[in-house]
């Protein structure tokens, strides 16, 4: 019987932040997409679609500002036909979109969504799985994704599809170091790999970017706005190289229209393309939710109200993980506004300068950001001498690092013109 | 004439780090963002933009007060002040129709009607809008001054046949003329 209550739990956990929370948010994020793009052209957007009443017999359509386009859209794609090319090897070619969605999806687990509900002493923690190894399992399973990219691309038979995947291959070797990197700092200052606790000591001690409340003898003021310099070169490092393994805008090289018709895509049609459509928002709002849980607090609200909301009860049943749940979707839908507004801001990378910026910059920068940060949490107990030299040390090896930069350089040759030819 | 080297301009250092233009982009791209929100998108006023960006949502907001009077819609035929229509089926803009859009059946006036002296006159007249190009030469070549384009534009259907205008509907949209050519008037 115990059995079957924790087995029942874990259902609804799966259900409910899986399918009712996740999956949903793919196409409200579409739809934002739309309508945040066409405000920032100067558009309208897809504004018209809702209850088509007047077929029903109504006087007048309900639109809800076209909510309801991106249901008309994944319908559109359900009813299209399924069209597999001759030329492709079928195995592959069918298992790649289901490699691109299921990462993705299998990431959720360990996201925590809220604090948690229930009665006092049996309470259920708003997380899937409470792994004591989040992000790496985040890492771990979000790359496999790219496998699903590159098998698109090769088993698609077809020169656009199989640039795109190489691409997504090459991509993903310059970013994943950048990305494993630039969180260190973070895990080194919480001293715990797990998102709950990670995301419970933000709420009790500030949170990581706005260290502003819950100071006390081991977590000063000082300490935590020193900290702050470290934590934001990780957090800039951590969100470029999300973008980049979302495949979003700036770095969107695998499925770039302008170059490669469509990229890894190219000759996916129906639902198998909109499982590639889906399997990257999913991404992007896991990504989000990776960002939110490490850099922004997670599910908490923030200036030391987060232990009197998690206190809410009605009649015993303590109701406080779904206002955090709430908060947290507010934040999630933020962050996703703010990948959206990057994507109509920054016009993509050329593919040289990303490489170089994934290897050249943004690995070094990781690199020293680990060696700034071990320094300013150690610095109390090494004493002024040893965190003097160390800063000395650190200086040394950041102009080394940048005289490098500037000598690796390419020398541009003098551009001459049509003199040149002469 | 001497030949002028003109040096590339030195990125500065803040411009190379790339990071202070895409915030600056991030302030434009919101600043558009606010501006077609509040309904003050450049050019708003002028395009009759429906408040949102520089749009103007069709069926709600038209353009039609601002159309040329040269403006070329739909072909239709035109009745006189005293109710007798133009057309006397000369055929000419049958011919003259480059995309063999219209089809005229003529037919004879009999002896005891009014206008018996004009002989002819249309049994059909068939204009199928899914070829009509809109290039107005039927009303280039009418003689008779009976058709004419006018500014009808949502010229829909949901079948072929719903299409094609025929005698009825084409005098339904052209209506009256009124003081063209009246020779035909002996009044006058």
């Amino acid at each position: 019987m115990e059995l079957l209550i924790q087995l029942a739990i874990i259902a609804a956990k799966v259900i409910g932040l899986t399918f009712l929370i996740v999956l949903p948010l793919v196409p409200i994020s579409v739809y934002f997409e739309r309508r945040f793009s066409a405000i920032i052209q100067d558009r309208v957007g897809p504004n018209r679609v809702g209850i088509p009443l007047t077929l029903l017999g109504g006087k007048k359509d309900i639109s809800f500002f076209g909510l309801v386009q991106p249901m008309a859209d994944g319908l559109k794609l359900f009813l299209k036909e399924d069209f597999t090319p001759v030329h492709v090897r079928k195995a592959y070619f069918w298992l790649a979109p289901a490699l691109v969605i299921v990462p993705s999806l299998i990431t959720v687990c360990v996201v925590p969504f809220g604090s948690s509900i229930g009665f006092t002493g049996e309470e259920v923690k708003l997380v899937i799985a409470d792994l004591d190894v989040g992000p790496l399992f985040v890492f771990a399973i979000a790359s496999l994704s790219v496998y699903g990219i590159t098998l698109a691309g090769w088993s698609s038979n077809s020169k656009y599809p199989f640039v795109g995947g190489v691409r997504s291959t090459a991509q993903m070797i310059s970013y994943e170091i950048a990305l494993g990197l630039s969180i260190i700092p973070v895990l080194l200052y919480y001293g715990d790999l797990n998102l709950s606790n990670i995301v419970e000591h933000q709420a009790k001690h500030g949170w990581l970017l706005l260290p502003l409340w819950g100071h006390d003898a081991d977590h000063t003021l000082v300490s935590k706005l020193l900290f702050w310099i470290p934590a934001f070169i990780a957090f800039l490092i951590f969100t470029v190289s999300i973008f980049a393994e979302t495949n979003r805008m700036p770095f969107d090289l695998p499925e770039c229209e302008t170059e490669l018709v469509g990229g890894y895509h190219t000759e996916y049609s129906s639902m198998k393309f909109a499982m590639f459509f889906m399997g990257e928002y999913a991404a992007m709002v896991i990504g989000s939710a990776m960002i939110i849980t490490l850099f922004l607090g997670g599910w908490s609200l923030g200036f030391g109200s987060d232990a009197f909301i998690s206190g809410l009860a009605i009649g015993g049943f303590k109701i406080g993980g779904l206002i955090h749940l709430a908060i947290f979707m507010a934040k999630l839908v933020a962050f996703i506004l703010f990948f959206i507004l990057v994507r109509w801001t920054v016009p993509r990378f050329r593919y040289d300068q990303l490489m170089r910026l994934g290897w050249v910059i943004f690995f070094e920068a990781a690199l020293i950001n680990v060696f700034l940060a071990a320094l300013v949490i150690a610095a109390p107990q090494l004493g002024t001498v040893i965190t003097v030299v160390g800063a000395v040390l650190l200086v040394i090896v950041s102009a080394a690092l940048l005289w490098v930069l500037r000598a690796s350089e390419p020398k541009a040759a003098p551009n001459y013109g049509l003199l040149g030819s002469n | 004439m001497p030949v002028v080297k003109v040096k590339r301009p030195e990125l500065a250092a803040g411009e190379k780090v790339y990071l202070g233009a895409i915030v600056k982009g991030f302030f434009i791209t919101m600043k558009h963002a606010f501006d077609s929100l509040r309904g003050k998108t450049r050019g708003a006023d002028t395009l009759k933009s429906s408040g949102l960006g520089a749009t103007m949502q069709f069926p709600e907001q038209r353009w039609d007060d601002q159309m040329p009077e040269y403006y070329r819609g739909a072909p239709t035929l035109v009745t006189d002040e005293q109710g007798r229509e133009r057309c006397v089926s000369c055929q000419l803009c049958e011919f003259i129709c480059p995309p063999k859009a219209i089809r005229i059946e003529p037919g004879e006036i009999p002896n005891d009607d009014a206008w018996a002296k004009v002989e002819k006159r249309p049994k059909e007249f068939d204009i199928d809008m899914t070829r009509c190009i809109y290039c107005g030469m039927c009303e280039e070549v009418c003689p008779e001054q009976a058709i004419f384009l006018r500014k009808d534009y949502l010229i829909t259907g949901g079948s072929r046949a719903e299409m094609v205008h025929d005698k009825k509907k084409l005098y339904e949209i052209g209506g009256v003329r009124v003081g063209l050519v009246n020779k035909w008037n002996e009044l006058k």
